[in-house]
């Protein structure tokens, strides 16, 4: 075994993720620790291109793989597997993305790897301390990872990106991939479109699970006609079907960013905290004073949406 | 064809709560099915509605108290159920995926299910791993955080979007037998209805030792320990309206007129 680290990055319709970067940025913070190189893998897509980019300070090596355009996790498990024997590193990181999500576990399975998923943090001296969340952000906790090697995915946006250009040795890696697996992308659909953007909007009201019942959303919709603004909501009012996909705010519905981001009766999950935190200023309405949402409010306001929201509505009417 | 799933009972935590050690106290904890759970089990029980499923077996890691979760995942429509549980896993503060995989594993060997859908994760440890790690280790095709399934039963493909972030979708054929991890939002979980919830009643639940699944203690040996428990600590610096609603909604108003987006 080295004392090498293997980030995996991640690209998508020709472009790399912002979460390629942070995993340079967490892969050195962890070779450092662990006294090895950082080791890049980029896999499909236009790789010679991807690893120019990959190239940042702090990188020492970048491995190319030359297989299909899109994420496929067939390719994506074979390849890291193959890449790991090769380098036999210490840990492979990797994005706890969608599509790491959709690898990740595999590769962890495939090479008998202790699994560390969503860290939002990690140590290392003489042995891994992975920090993660859990029930919803409401704790977080120290975990010990057993084993000389590990496999760990990083939640974005917790490490900045790596910047600086680099020197690092490329090389393209011949992994012998089998293409004949028994799944196929056969393409990709925008979801959302509909009769309003929200991204374009200067003001937005948006609401969560705090309204609790369908029957409650005339009242929003009250205050948004009042205020002249513009509906959103956090994910599960979409998923309970009151609204429409178009106007889900967060990591898989839209990025917004608003004058002024009116959060009523929403937590504040880290998903949906990605689609709004570059708001100008965030006001947040919930009962929960302990709410992640008031960490990063500008304003706040501890109570009842039902006492709250009336009186904003008379403020305007 | 036969469709199992995964259904786990999780803990909820309180607005506020303590915490004791690596736990947070019992007192703070309601249990519940885990939200993504409850959407593969409607789209199981779809499947079997629509036709392609003649049987939708539910499989839980849980002790006894687990029970009334697993009844209403067969209120809902589920024909039976398994229960693994051991004494040897009272302890474990943290049931890794490779434990959670090993246990699922040996109960498909024993169903021969030609379908298994999981959560894309659990409310409560988020590991997001235990489908797509069960599907490498069973040697079934896979698919992650699905959030709209079209089974075709002939060609015994699954035909699959992908919710990929900010709003895209990846389409997908799987071939079966396969893992889908489903996603909130891929269909609307009913409600278990007053009839479903007394079927359930007569309904099997098999409860199984590690033994009983041919497994011994080495199979929940845990990689991962949680060695600490902590509130993280609030970063807030936001400013906090005070006063009744009337008083507070004045000052959001304020706000809103000087930022000059409401008036």
């Amino acid at each position: 075994m080295s004392p090498d680290v293997l980030a995996v990055a991640e690209h998508r319709r020709g472009e790399l993720r912002d979460v390629s970067y942070e995993l340079l940025t967490a892969g050195r913070q962890l070779a450092d620790a662990t006294g090895g190189d950082l080791h890049v893998a980029v896999i499909g897509g236009d790789t010679e291109s991807f690893a120019e980019e990959l190239d940042r300070e702090g990188v020492d090596a970048i491995h190319t793989v030359s297989e299909g355009e899109e994420f496929n996790h067939d390719v994506y498990v074979q390849a890291v597997e193959a890449l790991h024997g090769e380098l036999d590193p210490q840990v492979v990181l990797m994005p706890n993305s969608v599509n790491g999500l959709d690898y990740a576990p595999a590769v962890a399975n495939r090479l008998d790897l202790p699994l560390a998923t969503d860290a939002v943090d990690f140590e290392y001296d003489d042995g891994l301390t992975v920090t993660r969340e859990m029930y919803g952000s409401k704790v977080e906790t120290t975990v010990e990872v057993g084993g000389d090697q590990y496999a760990v995915t990083i939640r974005g946006a917790e490490w900045p990106g790596a910047e600086g250009v680099g020197d690092a040795d490329v090389a393209e890696f011949d992994a012998d991939i089998d293409t004949d697996t028994g799944s196929t992308v056969t393409g990709f659909e925008e979801v959302g479109g509909g009769d309003v953007d929200i991204s374009e909007a200067d003001f937005i009201v948006s609401i969560g699970r705090g309204i609790e019942e369908e029957d409650n959303l005339p009242l929003i919709e009250d205050l948004v006609e009042a205020t002249d603004a513009t509906l959103a909501s956090s994910r599960p009012i979409v998923d309970s079907g009151w609204l429409p996909k178009n106007r889900q705010v967060g990591q898989s519905g839209k990025v917004v960013t608003p004058d002024v981001y009116l959060a009523i009766g929403i937590s504040g999950a880290v998903q949906h905290v990605a689609g709004m935190k570059g708001s100008d200023t965030i006001i947040a309405v919930n009962t929960d004073p302990n709410a992640p949402i008031f960490d990063i409010a500008d304003y706040g306001i501890v109570g009842d949406l039902f006492d709250v929201v009336p009186e904003l509505i008379e403020e305007f009417e | 064809m036969k469709v199992l799933v995964t259904v786990k009972e999780v803990a909820e935590v309180a607005d506020d709560f303590e915490i004791e050690g690596t736990e947070v106290d019992e007192r703070y904890l309601e249990y519940d099915l885990n939200e993504w759970d409850d959407y593969a089990v409607e789209e199981a029980v779809q499947l079997k509605e629509d036709g392609p499923a003649d049987e939708v077996v539910t499989v839980t890691i849980g002790p006894e108290r687990s029970e009334e979760t697993i009844r209403m995942a067969l209120a809902k429509g589920a024909d039976r159920a398994v229960r693994v549980w051991d004494d040897a896993l009272e302890d474990v503060d943290l049931l890794d995926v490779e434990t959670k995989t090993n246990l699922l594993k040996a109960v498909v060997e024993e169903e021969d299910p030609d379908l298994v859908l999981t959560g894309v994760q659990s409310g409560d440890d988020t590991f997001g791993a235990t489908g797509v790690s069960l599907a490498d280790e069973i040697g079934f095709q896979w698919g992650a955080v699905v959030n709209a399934l079209d089974f075709d039963a002939d060609e015994g493909v699954a035909h699959v979007h992908r919710e990929l972030e900010g709003g895209v979708e990846e389409l997908t054929d799987i071939d079966v037998p396969a893992v889908l991890t489903i996603q909130t939002g891929i269909n609307e979980p009913r409600y278990a209805s007053l009839r479903g919830i007394r079927q359930a009643q007569s309904k099997e639940i098999a409860p199984k030792s590690l033994d009983d699944i041919g497994l011994d203690a080495d199979a929940i040996e845990s990689d991962l320990t949680l060695t600490s428990m902590y509130e993280p600590e609030s970063e807030s610096d936001a400013e906090i309206f005070e006063g009744d609603a009337s008083e507070t909604a004045g000052k959001l108003a304020e706000v809103l007129r000087e930022k000059g987006v409401a008036e």
